[in-house]
């Protein structure tokens, strides 16, 4: 019981030492996201224009109507998110704000999440942060919640008493299984990620993860998801956004 | 971090009393279910990914598997390292050993943290698993 404490956890990355999983994926799968005619999110995020231009609801108006052109208004926005909410005064993250606009203004029913409209909305308004670093603004209103996201990250949860930050912060780089565990810096959402053979966000990659450790997902929307991903984002300050991005 | 499966602490206790050898902090001596496990079924459980898990963290001695894990000891000659006991205590609860290890208990009910429904209450291997695989892994001696 005496040689644990030197060993346990090696402690946060440090900055210089943080890697998008962009580098640790093979050449291949780089191509494939750096090739907008090769990247498959790119088709999502070409249905996100459209989505963009296009009236909906009981107000009869589009985003354009009141954002304009999303590659003036919508740039490097995504790399502020979450981004707190005066209002509901806790963070929201880009598809909740996407549904606050669409229900609030537009006068219509909020997407589900992971649904292909959502998803691509999403990756169009993303898309204008591309190569912008991620800024996470911490003050006194939205530290609460960080420090709530960075307690989850650091948490062991489920059967396998395994914490996100014991595979992403002391083992990054290594293989579990077939698979090179990243840092899991939230880079590229939505990612197009080759083992769904789909688009998906990052609250569907954090309950892939919480089912694999057999823990109890958190709902989608859910505050302690929101938490992890504002956790997630601050931790990835700086880095660039790659939306779309493409995973293994 | 509590610990709470009783049998082993009677494991631990009776091997303190026999004197059997190890540390009885370090090793259950006795079979969790007074049997002998059978070391070809201990080996279908550690290769197999959705049961023993064990390869998604360890590599092996297994030339047919393709993809294991590089983040815990090989574990050819774990039989060689370890004891019997040593094997069986790393296995029903390694973070008896060490607490800020990955490696999951193998054998405990309690002390966790949101467990998903289809888990809870229930142990990642049975006891007769347990044994199973320990009788594999003492086989590995090179």
């Amino acid at each position: 019981m005496v040689a644990l404490a030197g060993a346990s956890f090696a402690g946060e990355i440090p900055q210089a030492e943080r890697r998008s999983g962009y580098e640790l994926m093979s050449r291949e799968t780089r191509a494939m996201q750096d090739d907008d005619t090769a990247n498959p999110g790119m088709l999502a995020v070409l249905e996100g224009s459209a989505l963009w231009a296009r009236k909906t609801g009981a107000g009869g108006r589009a985003c354009a109507d009141c954002h304009g052109d999303a590659r003036a208004s919508m740039k490097g926005v995504a790399a502020r998110y979450p981004a707190y909410d005066a209002t509901l005064k806790r963070p929201v993250n880009l598809e909740q704000r996407i549904n606050l606009c669409r229900t609030e203004r537009q006068q219509s029913p909020a997407l589900a999440y992971e649904s292909r409209e959502l998803l691509a909305l999403t990756a169009y308004v993303a898309r204008q942060a591309r190569g912008v670093p991620i800024d996470i603004p911490v003050d006194a209103r939205t530290q609460p919640f960080l420090d709530r996201g960075r307690a989850a990250f650091y948490r062991r949860q489920g059967q396998l008493n395994l914490a996100c930050s014991q595979c992403h912060d002391d083992n990054w780089g290594r293989r579990l299984a077939g698979n090179t565990i990243p840092q899991a810096h939230p880079t590229g959402y939505p990612v197009y990620r080759l083992e769904w053979q789909s688009l998906g966000s990052l609250q569907r990659r954090l309950r892939n993860c919480l089912v694999g450790i057999r823990a109890e997902p958190y709902e989608y929307g859910a505050p302690e998801m929101v938490e992890l991903e504002l956790f997630l984002m601050w931790r990835a300050r700086g880095m660039a956004i790659e939306t779309p991005g493409v995973r293994p | 971090m509590r610990f709470a499966v009783a049998f082993v602490a009677a494991c631990c206790a009776a091997g303190a009393a026999s004197g059997g050898g190890a540390n009885a902090q370090d090793s259950i001596p006795a079979s969790l279910t007074g049997a002998k496990g059978d070391p070809a079924r201990g080996r279908a459980i550690v290769t197999n990914r959705q049961l023993g898990l064990c390869l998604l963290c360890h590599s092996g001695p297994f030339p047919e598997e393709r993809f294991q894990g590089n983040l815990a000891p090989d574990l050819a000659g774990a039989g060689k390292r370890w004891s019997e006991g040593q094997l069986r205590l790393r296995i029903v609860d390694s973070s008896r050993v060490n607490p800020a290890t990955i490696m999951p208990s193998y054998h405990r009910t309690d002390g966790f943290t949101r467990v998903a429904p289809a888990w809870r209450g229930k142990p990642v291997l049975t006891a007769d698993q347990i044994e199973d695989v320990v009788a594999f892994l003492t086989t590995l001696r090179d």
